[in-house]
């Protein structure tokens, strides 16, 4: 960097952290301008949230130095850093769910005047402080949090992957009212996956990799492949080719018996009538904006939920469903979204593999350590998991978390698979591993539902789609017909020879974390009120 | 921000503590034995002499049924759970076996009936935290109240046929072979060596962890909660009632309410062995070594003739010391 130190509004240099150990940050460095908004990239464990931790307060580093406006810091909790200006939103909304609103502002010494300002600008000006953070959609809470941190001002504001759960209405007003902080005096540092959002608000780019920065670059058109290029490193062409040799079996294949059918499943409100086939060999992509059904569909494939009426097929034959252990007898594995749901986060990764096998009471008397010890180390040999730290989970990356609940599953022989969007909010490098395995897994004569959050996946890993609206199926669409566009219109359900809402067009970024993120969107009005979107946690 | 270069480092002490955090939060029962061992150094120079291998057999023949009891706790506590209701049990079941030793069965369907009896109670604990999913220290604390009233109503009954505990209790609760080794190990070892190889290498023992750190994954990995608990109270009644047996011979009394006062002292000991509150962390052996602790702490506090308020006050301030520094090195920062 040939700018000057004291040009700098946040500089910090050299910044290091291990976990035990896990090297965290090898030698991470970061300088932000006044009046930029500065992204933050990185693949999953490359050291982003880290360093952001560092910078709050919220983790002492190991090495390194801060400097605010060429000032040399210390800070040693996030209060101390709120008040010298530094303020994080992170991804889990730092609220109490117990108090409405007002009392959470309290309890940071937030003035209301500026925040219910910045509610406005953020799109949720009828917003009532007096409702109770608990009942409130997980959007708003995320709305609410960043209207917080604005209140006060901040000379940095840092954005944890703030755009990942909200609905396409709300992410446009956040990239409008952070692209406008661009040019004063303040920054912002912008942690997002989507490369869209990175070109549309940001100045400058520093990517991290491994724990140290490996470039600093000026976001511009065509920077994204460089930015690709830099968080990859060596591995950039892994990614698996698209549509290559695809479906050995298949509805295509004569006389085959679907692995897995619906017929009429209808769960409460949010599903009905819903019927599709799933065949051997094949993965099926289940696309779906937020809060139509998916849920409630893979809760109920997964035997979490009892369906109210309709029928489960396995090989053709009924089944019911009432404890997951019965569908997993049945062969249907179930891959959470959520990892804090599928993993103890307290034990090893072994132990973690090793789960399914210990459940049924069969399985309570002594475990075979051997045959074990083999079974998941071809697991984690398969998966490539970085088990370096794998006495507790909790300490593994994201990405080599998520990867753990998938070879819990690989680890016994896969029938059928029921992924909800297993690559949600991990690195690009470990998406790709998931693409190939469930490739391989369908290869290999297994049957794969894949929900998606991000509609590139389809064209990449699935055979064919089924999407769903409302709660119904309201189309199928083969893997070559599966381009982003048409699964949008069909995800809206919108007639494919009818034409976007015309500001949709322009809006792919609202529209991708539309899909992606959580909202409620209706066929009728697509800016649908945030607080309808139901919460991330409902589920 | 502090700079600190590896050599610097290297120097720090804080490189140590964060070496000690990690061992006890990995093998705390290494500093925990060292911990006893200094305890056993203090009541040695407090009154020179004492320590001798008499004095070792005694304190281990103390250590039993606290151990026991304590593995009661540990094995709850993995859920997440605990259960009071040890007392109780095991109070139940050497007042009971005690009014049997007349009857033509003899002391051996005392037992037989004592042992059932805490199964059944445990049977019912299960349920109801299992399936009816009441707060184990809800639910233990109700039991033990029950099983209380259910043990007076039985006393009642038998208050004319005369009671006294079994000689072979008396043998295996106090007896000592050479003078030296307790005959209860006859009981415990065996019992030991189950519970330790059940926590680390059964199917059951894992589902146990896996319960205690996450129900959800738990379920979701096929586990059905409610099997593991029911199995998991009777255990630990069925345990509780064997430790009850052991201290009534050991202390040659029968009462309904002889073993209550072990309760909070058996969830010290499984604190103290490193087992979380909060599930799915911990063991027996830590809490076989925090039940010696407690013994040995307890003649020490005898020796030096505190009164017995200071040895409380010492007593929980010890446990409450204990538990924040688990927290503190169990803790991500």
């Amino acid at each position: 960097m040939t700018t000057i130190s004291t040009d700098m509004l946040l500089e910090a240099t050299g910044v290091s952290k291990t976990y035990g150990a896990v090297v965290a940050l090898k030698s991470a460095s970061l300088a932000v301008r006044p009046g930029e908004v500065h992204a933050l990239m990185g693949a999953n464990g490359a050291g982003k949230s880290t360093l952001v931790k560092i910078l709050t307060g919220a983790v002492r580093p190991d090495g390194g130095t801060i400097a605010v406006r060429g000032r040399e810091r210390t800070v040693h909790s996030p209060a101390e850093a709120r008040h010298g200006g530094l303020v994080s939103v992170y991804q889990e909304p730092a609220l109490i769910p117990d108090l409405d609103v007002r009392a959470n502002l309290r309890l940071t010494e937030t003035p209301v005047e500026p925040f219910r300002h910045w509610l406005a600008e953020l799109g949720l000006a009828d917003l009532d402080l007096s409702s109770q953070v608990r009942r409130m959609p997980l959007a708003s809470l995320r709305i609410v949090d960043l209207a917080r941190a604005l209140a006060i001002e901040p000379d940095v504001l840092m954005l944890d992957e703030m755009t990942a759960a909200l609905p396409a209405n709300l992410t446009e007003r956040v990239l409008e009212v952070v692209g406008r902080r661009r040019g004063g005096d303040r920054s912002v540092i912008f942690i997002s996956h989507r490369m869209i959002e990175i070109a549309a608000v940001c100045d400058r780019a520093t990517v991290l990799r491994e724990g140290e920065t490996v470039g600093v670059v000026d976001v511009t058109e065509g920077s994204e492949e460089r930015i690709v290029e830099l968080m990859l490193g060596e591995i950039a062409r892994e990614m698996p080719a698209a549509a290559g040799g695809r479906a050995t079996g298949g509805p295509g294949a004569p006389g085959a018996v679907p692995r897995l059918a619906t017929r009429g499943l209808t769960s409460g409100v949010k599903l009905h009538d819903v019927s599709f086939d799933l065949y051997p060999g094949e993965v099926l992509g289940v696309v779906a904006l937020e809060g139509q059904g998916q849920d409630e569909l893979f809760d109920v494939l997964a035997g979490s939920e009892r369906p109210s009426a309709g029928e489960i097929l396995v090989d053709g034959r009924p089944v019911s469903l009432r404890h997951p252990a019965d569908a997993i007898r049945a062969g249907l594995v179930y891959v959470a979204a959520d990892r804090a749901e599928a993993l103890l986060m307290q034990r090893s990764v072994r132990e973690n593999i090793a789960l399914p096998f210990t459940a049924r009471i069969r399985n309570w008397g002594p475990i075979d350590l051997g045959k074990e010890r083999t079974t998941v180390d071809e697991a984690v040999a398969r998966l490539q998991i970085d088990a370096r730290a794998g006495g507790e989970v909790r300490r593994l990356s994201g990405g080599n978390q998520q990867k753990v609940t998938i070879a819990r599953w690989v680890a016994g022989g896969v029938h059928t698979m029921l992924c909800f969007d297993p690559t949600r909010g991990i690195d690009i490098r470990t998406k790709a591993q998931i693409y190939v395995l469930l490739r391989d897994l369908a290869e290999a004569g297994a049957a794969v539902l894949l929900y998606t959050s991000e509609l590139k996946e389809v064209q990449l890993v699935c055979d064919r789609a089924i999407v769903i609206f409302g709660g119904r199926v309201v189309a199928e669409v083969a893997a070559a017909d599966a381009d982003e566009s048409s699964l949008l219109r069909a995800a809206y359900n919108l007639r494919s020879d009818a034409v976007l809402p015309e500001d949709a067009a322009a809006e792919t970024v609202a529209v991708e974390p539309a899909a992606s993120g959580q909202p409620a969107a209706g066929a009728g009005g697509r800016q649908p009120d945030p607080t309808d979107a139901p919460r991330e946690g409902d589920r | 921000m502090s700079v600190a270069t590896p050599a610097e480092r290297a120097r720090n002490p804080w490189l140590t503590a964060t070496a000690w955090r990690n061992l006890f939060r990995d093998r705390p029962i290494i500093p925990l034995t060292g911990l006893l061992l200094v305890l056993v150094l203090v009541i040695q120079a407090v009154q020179p002499g004492i320590v001798g291998l008499p004095w070792a057999g005694v304190i281990l023949r103390a250590s039993v049924p606290l151990a026991i009891l304590a593995g009661c706790q540990v094995l709850t506590m993995l859920t997440g759970g605990i259960d009071l209701s040890v007392g109780a049990v095991a109070s139940m079941a050497g007042f009971v076996t005690a009014t049997f030793v007349n009857s033509p069965g003899g002391w051996v369907l005392g037992v037989a009936v004592a042992l059932s009896a805490a199964a059944l109670a445990g049977l019912v604990t299960g349920v109801g935290v299992g399936v009816f999913r009441v707060h184990p220290l809800i639910m233990t604390l109700g039991m033990s109240f029950v099983v209380l009233g259910l043990a007076n109503v039985w006393q009642l009954q038998t208050v004319q046929t005369g009671a006294g505990v079994p000689d072979p209790l008396r043998w295996i609760g106090s007896g000592q072979s050479l003078g030296i080794v307790p005959n209860s190990l006859l009981v415990f070892v065996p019992l030991a060596v189950l519970i330790l190889l059940g926590l680390r290498r059964t199917g059951y023992g894992r589902l146990l962890f896996a319960i205690g750190d996450n129900p959800v994954a738990a379920r979701l990995s096929g586990a059905r909660a409610w099997q593991v608990l029911i199995v998991l109270y009777v255990v630990s009644a069925v345990l509780a009632a064997i430790a009850g047996l052991i201290v009534s011979g050991l202390s040659n009394t029968a009462s309904v309410s002889l073993v209550d006062s072990s309760v909070l002292p058996s969830v010290a000991a499984a604190v103290i062995g490193g087992t979380s509150i909060m599930g799915g962390r911990g063991g027996f052996g830590g809490a076989i070594v925090g039940a010696l602790i407690l013994t040995v702490l307890t003649a020490l506090l005898t020796v030096v003739g505190l009164p017995e308020p200071s040895r409380q006050i010492l007593f929980g301030a010890i446990i409450v010391a204990v538990a924040a520094a688990y927290t503190r090195v169990t803790a991500e920062s």
